[in-house]
């Protein structure tokens, strides 16, 4: 119990000390992702890159997006995040039309429409989890 | 461009919806989802965020994992640096701050459409279509979050794949980044599985690339891309 003879705080007084609570750690994590985005565009004479450099980097667009969708969509971690396990389901067909919609068709728009279409109406239907 | 712009700004409207949803179910306030968009805006890391502070992990533990998630901008910001080499210092330490998997991959496939760096079209794609309405849409979904049961009923949690999958299609232009994909893919669900998400992405994106470069030895599809031409001068 405070000894000084200031009010006691109010409820809604003590609801917005507390809302600053995560922002420490956005700022933490903020500081440790900007140098990750920084650090080469920042860096001088980095279009002297060695041509196998290049090459390297040209690569890694299609990979890291590949590798984001796969591990997103085959990934499951429990709500522990100590287990992990290979997850099948409608969420694969749904993200093979949309690949297939963005190759055929050049439109990624309607590539998502159709997977959130997809994914909502088999679970509304009982097909999907 | 403009189409796949839409397709984008529609899935940080989804994907940032979704993370204002799930923040709210970890106990965030508007003001933490919030500062969480604003500084760190990087919707993957935002979300293993999430789902470490629900599971009680602690700051120093969620940070190193952040780190770990986010390495990947590293090889963003390198691939598209030779672009914007003759930008000022300030302006690429800006365009660094805003720098996504998103606005990196509308950037690089329309600098590959025209052959050079696209100042303005960056800022369009990293600012315009995706920070934005990432911002605006995770601080709905945490105001009005109690309203909706479950976003998963929506299909809103296969936006952010769909969309990586959909634009990774978009950058590949012959065998190597096919097989950089593929090869992606596989190492990052392959150590997804046995060590960390997170470890899998990362890896995923380093060494698809040293695959598919020992195993498509002459480059196809990637011989044929103009090099990098520096933007226009300085403002």
């Amino acid at each position: 119990m405070c000894p000084c003879p200031c009010p006691p705080a109010r409820p809604t007084e003590l609801a917005a000390r507390m809302d600053f609570g995560l922002v420490p750690l956005a700022l933490l994590m903020a500081a440790v992702t900007y140098p990750w985005r920084a650090i080469p565009l920042l860096l001088p004479q980095v279009n002297r890159l060695p041509p196998a450099v290049r090459d390297y980097l040209k690569l890694v667009g299609p990979a890291m997006l590949a590798t984001l969708a796969a591990v997103s969509v085959a990934v499951v971690v429990d709500a522990s995040r100590t287990e992990r396990s290979f997850h099948i389901g409608i969420e694969w067909l749904a993200v093979a039309l949309c690949v297939a919609v963005a190759a055929l068709r050049r439109s990624l728009l309607i590539g998502l429409v159709g997977a959130v279409l997809i994914v909502a109406l088999a679970r509304a239907a009982g097909l999907a989890a | 461009m403009i189409l796949d712009g839409l397709a984008m700004t529609l899935s940080a409207v989804g994907f940032g919806f979704v993370f204002g949803l799930s923040a709210r179910a970890a106990g965030f306030t508007a003001v933490d989802a919030s500062a969480m968009s604003l500084f760190v805006f990087a919707g993957a890391s935002q979300f293993a965020a999430v789902g470490y502070v629900a599971s009680g992990f602690g700051w120093i533990t969620i940070v190193l994992l952040t780190a770990l998630l986010n390495s990947r901008h590293f090889l963003y910001s390198a691939a598209i640096a030779p672009y914007f080499s003759r930008e000022r210092a300030s302006t690429r330490a800006a365009m660094a701050f805003v720098l996504t998997d998103e606005a990196f991959a509308m950037s690089m496939s329309h600098f590959k459409r025209i052959g050079h760096g696209d100042r303005r079209a960056y800022w369009i794609a990293a600012v315009g279509l995706m920070f934005i309405p990432w911002n605006i849409a995770s601080l709905a979904g945490v105001l009005v979050g109690g309203q909706i049961v479950d976003p998963r009923q929506f299909g809103l949690d296969i936006i952010f794949p769909a969309a990586m999958a959909g634009i990774a299609v978009a950058l590949i232009s012959g065998r190597r980044d096919f097989v950089a994909a593929i090869s992606g893919a596989v190492i990052g669900v392959g150590l997804g599985l046995a060590i960390d998400p997170a470890v899998g992405i990362v890896s995923g994106g380093l060494f698809g690339p040293i695959v598919a470069m020992v195993a498509v030895r002459t480059p196809e599809g990637d011989t044929d891309v103009p090099m990098p031409v520096p933007a226009g001068p300085p403002d």
